[in-house]
């Protein structure tokens, strides 16, 4: 694996084993020092073209947990507000030879077309409408830890799927995996053909009871200007997922950040089904297994050293820095 | 009416060359078989029995492996000028057309700014007059600007030249202000050529609304964005008695609309560009603006199949290309941000022979007779081989198999939808409006006896 890119691009094999490679992170996390040297003298870019919270300060701790140097831009203050293009604000960062780069950027193929460009491994936190595969990483790696395996379980998704990254990388993950998933929402708020990504298609949350997982996503408020839905009140009626249509085996999932009183009641965000915090915690040992996998991980052709040279051998996790 | 203005080119010698044992194939005048292709001073003066006709001091070219066709004509060309010199000019994209077989084009009038009055029309003709290797036209815009408030002054801007009005790259919002234009026709003549969009249902897409879409995330446009402004304008077009061109179809219910249109009786014309017979929004799979974003964008195969039956059936009257130059840097962006268009003129014949002719979709007698078809519904003569004609040909090595660059064209600009493809099938000479316009490079050619 030489980029982190969709996760249509992983197979279930690949998928497999960065879960397997958290777990082992998530052992070091509950050690009274949670750093490992296996990234020490390398360098890490966080390219956030876009606010994010959990996704640019997990990416960040997880690359210093590895002792990898961090260079963190963001676009707001930076040459990009002076009207830099993607390419040259690349080519800059090339300078700090970098190993890997994580992006995340507003618009679909940023990730794939830095990829083009840079020698760097290039982790895509987010393009667009398109994948978010980190974030399907961390959420299979939170189900595996409560169901095992994905095999023939039943997941909803329910909310906006038009407008989100995490939808599509997660139905796709999630089908990986062996799960049978419906996406479920106001009709414009789902995508034209979307059935062909292989789940199926609802506009109403009466079948809701046959899913063992119900993953919500955020309607985010301008949606109601657009008219893709008449008001929060009405979405909230059909859609909200609450108490009363959870139950009490269903595990519930939100990517956050989470409208309360929208997408989900306050009793479901708080609720013992819920796995918002685990979503969380896992977020940060996935991306430390996704910086490893690609930077110090065996089988990617950048680790392999050349013909005459001395093989480097990436420090065993485990030893403390 | 005004009787459409001529078509401008450089003036130059008129071309003496002898096309030896050529296969000639022009549909519309009946003429089918192999010929000495005899052009003197710049006119078919014969087509002799091969091998018959003598030199006479003229160039010989040895054909006998080789297609004589008329030269094609491209209604739907994107000159850039003036104003965006850097992605192409009069020079280099007539240069282009001229190594795609074509003899003549037509520019559209979405430039900076936009050809809105008859000084523009005659700046444009005189810098033709100047540089252009193929016999070219202008259109003009349809309302001042382009900004869809008012009309320019249509019957001033025939006389001026225009060959036609187009607000290309845009969509007439206003069915008032499109309907007035159509009034206005009667008194200024010239056809108007329509960019068939609904911009409200087009919101912000950036590809075909579909699978792919959903798949990519990616902001869709749907096919009744267009089909249904065509249904519009062509209701338009029949309440005026007015006459209209459809640019660029792309979608299954276009191709019904049309169709529907002109069994009422509607005078409409229509086109279909290269790219969209030859793809379908999977290429949009690859994230490449460069050589898949373009609007109207690529639809599905059930699209493409129409626009192919529509071909075959004479709904689409010609092919253009659409041919749409963008520097590098436009293109070098995500693709939501990336500029519409791909450029076509160079490929067009070798793509539509590569991807329909030789896995015998179609003709390879309607394919030539299509690709001239965007004279007529401009009013302009369309070329032929007949004897007495002015000499307008492509002559074309069908066997040829090349690759198309990622750069190294004629045109400025290398955001061809070809580039890094394999296509068999090239232009090896083209003789527009009575001059040799192109030969390519590594075509050796005989020498006069």
């Amino acid at each position: 694996m030489k980029h982190l890119l969709t996760i249509e691009d992983l197979s279930r094999a690949e998928i497999e084993a960065i879960l397997d490679r958290t777990e082992s992170f998530a052992e070091v996390g509950r050690r009274d020092i949670k750093k490992v040297p296996t990234l020490r003298g390398r360098t890490v870019v966080s390219l956030f073209y876009e606010s994010s919270t959990r996704t640019s300060s997990s990416f960040e701790l997880a690359a210093k947990r590895l002792s990898a140097d961090l260079v963190s831009l963001k676009a707001a203050g930076s040459s990009v507000d002076k009207g830099e293009s993607l390419k040259d604000t690349c080519a800059t960062l090339s300078a700090y030879d970098p190993a890997a780069i994580v992006i995340r950027h507003p618009y679909a193929g940023a990730a794939q077309l830095v990829a083009g460009w840079t020698e760097a491994a290039v982790v895509n936190a987010g393009d667009g409408k398109h994948e978010h595969p980190s974030q399907a990483l961390l959420d299979l790696f939170t189900l595996r830890r409560r169901l095992g395996s994905l095999e023939g379980k039943r997941v909803w998704i329910v909310g906006d799927v038009l407008h989100s990254r995490v939808a599509r990388s997660n139905l796709v993950a999630f089908r990986a995996m062996g799960a049978e998933v419906t996406v479920c929402g106001p009709p414009a708020l789902i995508p034209r053909g979307i059935e062909q990504l292989g789940c199926a298609v609802s506009h109403s949350l009466d079948g809701l009871g046959e899913a063992d997982v119900v993953y919500a996503l955020r309607l985010q408020r301008e949606r109601m200007k657009e008219s893709f839905v008449p008001s929060l009140r009405e979405y909230a009626a059909r859609f909200q997922i609450d108490s009363r249509r959870l139950g009490p085996r269903q595990l519930l999932m939100h990517p956050g950040p989470v409208n309360r009183g929208v997408e989900l009641s306050g009793e479901a965000v708080d609720s013992p089904q819920s796995l918002i915090a685990e979503q969380v915690a896992s977020g940060l040992v996935v991306r430390m297994a996704i910086l490893y996998e690609l930077l110090a991980g065996g089988g990617g052709d950048r680790t392999a050293p050349a013909e005459g040279e001395p093989e480097q051998r990436p420090t065993p996790i485990g030893q403390p820095a | 009416m005004t009787a459409p203005a001529p078509l401008e080119m450089r003036s130059g010698e008129g071309a003496d060359v002898v096309l030896r044992g050529a296969t000639v194939l022009d549909p519309v005048a009946g003429i089918e078989g192999t010929h000495d292709v005899v052009v003197r001073a710049g006119r078919v003066a014969e087509l002799a029995a091969p091998g018959a006709a003598p030199a006479d001091g003229a160039e010989v070219v040895e054909a006998e492996s080789l297609h004589a066709f008329p030269a094609f004509f491209d209604p739907h060309v994107h000159l850039r000028v003036p104003g965006q010199e850097h992605k192409e000019d009069i020079e280099t994209g007539s240069r282009a057309a001229a190594a795609g077989g074509y003899c003549g084009i037509l520019a559209m009038a979405n430039t900076e700014p936009p050809v809105s009055t008859p000084a523009d029309v005659e700046a444009l003709r005189e810098a033709a007059r100047e540089s252009a290797s193929v016999l070219t036209g202008f259109l003009a815009t349809v309302t001042r600007g382009m900004a869809g408030e008012e009309l320019t002054e249509m019957a001033a801007l025939r006389e001026a030249g225009a060959l036609g009005f187009s607000d290309d790259g845009l969509p007439i919002r206003s069915a008032r202000l499109l309907r007035r234009a159509l009034q206005y026709q009667r008194l200024s003549g010239g056809t108007i050529a329509l960019h068939e969009e609904d911009p409200e249902l087009s919101g912000d897409g950036v590809m075909h609304e579909g699978p792919v879409s959903a798949a990519l995330g990616l902001a869709g446009i749907p096919s009744v964005s267009e089909s249904t402004t065509i249904a519009r304008d062509a209701a338009l077009a029949a309440y005026e008695g007015a006459r209209i061109h459809v640019q660029h179809l792309s979608a299954a219910e276009s191709v019904e609309a049309v169709r529907a249109a002109k069994a009422a009786g509607v005078q409409l014309s229509c086109e279909a560009s290269p790219h969209h017979l030859c793809l379908t929004d999977e290429a949009v799979r690859s994230l490449d603006p460069r050589r898949f974003k373009m609007n109207p964008p690529l639809r599905e195969e059930s699209d493409r199949e129409a626009l192919i039956e529509g071909l075959r059936d004479g709904t689409i009257d010609c092919i253009a290309t659409d041919h749409a130059p963008h520097a590098t840097e436009e293109k070098e962006v995500p693709f939501e941000q990336a500029a519409m268009g791909v450029t076509g003129l160079e490929t067009a014949f070798a793509a539509l022979h590569t991807e329909l002719v030789l896995p015998g979709t179609i003709d390879l007698a309607l394919l030539v007779e299509r690709l001239a078809g965007g004279a007529a519904p401009f009013g302009i003569e369309r070329p032929t081989l007949a004897p007495g004609s002015e000499a307008n040909v492509a002559l074309c090595d069908l066997g040829a198999e090349w690759t198309v660059g990622e750069e190294g064209y004629e045109s400025r600009s290398q955001n061809s939808w070809c580039a890094g493809r394999k296509l068999t099938g090239r232009v090896l000479m083209t003789l527009a409006g009575g001059q040799v316009a192109y030969r390519l490079r590594s075509f050796s050619l005989g020498v006069a006896a």
